[in-house]
């Protein structure tokens, strides 16, 4: 039962499942085109998340080892099934613009990751706490790209519709940053950043996440 | 909707890769040398288009008539997630050199979102039962031409002196991006021939 503030922390920024364990990559390259758009979809992921290690934690015990990944991924998809029909209920813009990647949350790699390394060997509580922390860093890091690709490529940053610079902020909008190109191009740059800014304490970081990658 | 026009544009105008962005965990993950690179994308191939055939017959005979369609992301995941390992099987027996050269690749293509998604985009597109099947082809083409090109950047950009911050992944993203524009040409250059 100890520790939960550290699992919690764990995925915020020491492990964050996007720029630093370089999981999930599909969604946040393809749906920070806007803020509100990596806003939605990180809010998608950590019900999922938080949903499924919640529920494999509980059910650890029942599952025989040789089928586990078929079960997480019934559980995983339930949770799925169950984020897509709610958001195309209530958010049907933000779940057209979504498109397939919703549904394709399932196949997300943090998700079975979590589940496999994490939630089905630790109690439940400690499973909830890395769900919550690990989709909070997954959303934090969408929103960081996403708004940096918006402003940069539409000039203007939109939260809920209202646009907060007004008419648009002085410079000319590079569109090719909403585009595909600016997806890979400042996420690479985001890596880099945070690399960048936590290398001081220690080279070991580095190291590790290339083994993870490996 | 002609064929040439689904294949032409799963593999260029439409990349899963670099348009999509689907399939990038595997695309960051293998594409270090050419030879597992090209082994990875013949294994994509193969399993898209079993895929898309054997998910267009489950929606459309069992999804579909029975008013099931909600849940259509537990069954495909279900189904791709079977037919590999059933396929990671057959090919054992059958064809052990086969196996030699895909075994490795087949278990990681469950959690590939390429496959489950070339799936979703046959169903949200209306194909047809042969379409679908061309379009899973054209897809796997797709994604195996990214991952060779990209191989063959990736082998170049070891040597290559780089920031230690931008060392990895930062640096191969930027280059996907940077060939990403190069695809992004195709867009205008079929735009006569795509509605």
């Amino acid at each position: 039962m100890r520790g939960l503030w550290a699992d919690f922390k764990n995925g915020l920024v020491a492990e964050n499942p996007v720029l630093r364990l370089v999981l999930g990559m599909c969604p946040a390259l393809a749906v920070s085109t806007a803020l509100m758009n990596g806003f939605w979809m990180g809010v998608a992921v950590i019900f999922v998340l938080t949903g499924s290690n919640l529920l494999i934690s509980l059910i650890r015990g029942f599952i025989p080892s040789r089928v586990r990944i078929p079960c997480f991924i019934v559980v995983i998809a339930t949770f799925v099934t169950a984020v897509d029909l709610t958001m195309n209920a209530f958010l049907p813009e933000m779940h057209h613009i979504l498109g397939i990647f919703v549904p394709l949350i399932v196949v997300n790699c943090i998700i079975l990751a979590r589940a496999e390394a994490f939630a089905s060997r630790r109690p439940v509580l400690n499973a909830v706490a890395d769900g919550l922390g690990m989709g909070l860093g997954f959303t934090l890091a969408l929103m960081v790209v996403s708004a940096v690709r918006e402003i940069l490529g539409t000039g203007n940053l939109v939260i809920n519709g209202v646009a907060l610079f007004g008419k648009g902020l002085p410079f000319d909008p590079a569109k090719v940053m909403v585009l595909p190109p600016g997806a890979f191009i400042t996420l690479g740059l985001a890596v880099a950043a945070l690399n960048y800014l936590t290398r001081k304490p220690s080279a070991r970081r580095l190291g590790s996440r290339e083994e993870v990658r490996a | 909707m002609s064929f040439v026009a689904i294949i032409i544009g799963s593999v260029l105008v439409n990349n899963f890769v670099f348009m999509r962005f689907l399939g990038i965990c595997p695309f960051l993950g293998v594409s270090r040398q050419l030879s597992t690179a090209t082994g990875m994308g013949m294994a994509v191939v193969f399993v898209m288009t079993l895929a898309s055939a054997i998910t267009w017959v489950f929606h459309h005979l069992l999804l579909v008539p029975f008013g099931l369609e909600y849940l259509q992301t537990v069954v495909f995941i279900l189904v791709i997630a079977s037919l590999v390992q059933f396929v990671e099987m057959v090919i054992q027996k059958i064809s052990p050199p086969l196996y030699q050269a895909l075994g490795i690749y087949l278990p990681i293509i469950t959690t590939n979102c390429a496959i489950l998604g070339v799936a979703l985009i046959n169903v949200r597109q209306h194909y047809a039962f042969l379409e679908s099947v061309v379009n899973g082809l054209a897809a796997g083409i797709g994604f195996t031409l990214a991952i060779v090109l990209f191989a063959g950047v990736r082998e170049r950009l070891e040597f290559a002196d780089v920031p230690p911050a931008m060392k990895g992944v930062p640096i191969a993203l930027v280059s996907a991006g940077l060939m990403s524009v190069a695809f992004f040409g195709f867009q205008n250059l079929f735009r006569a021939l795509l509605p």
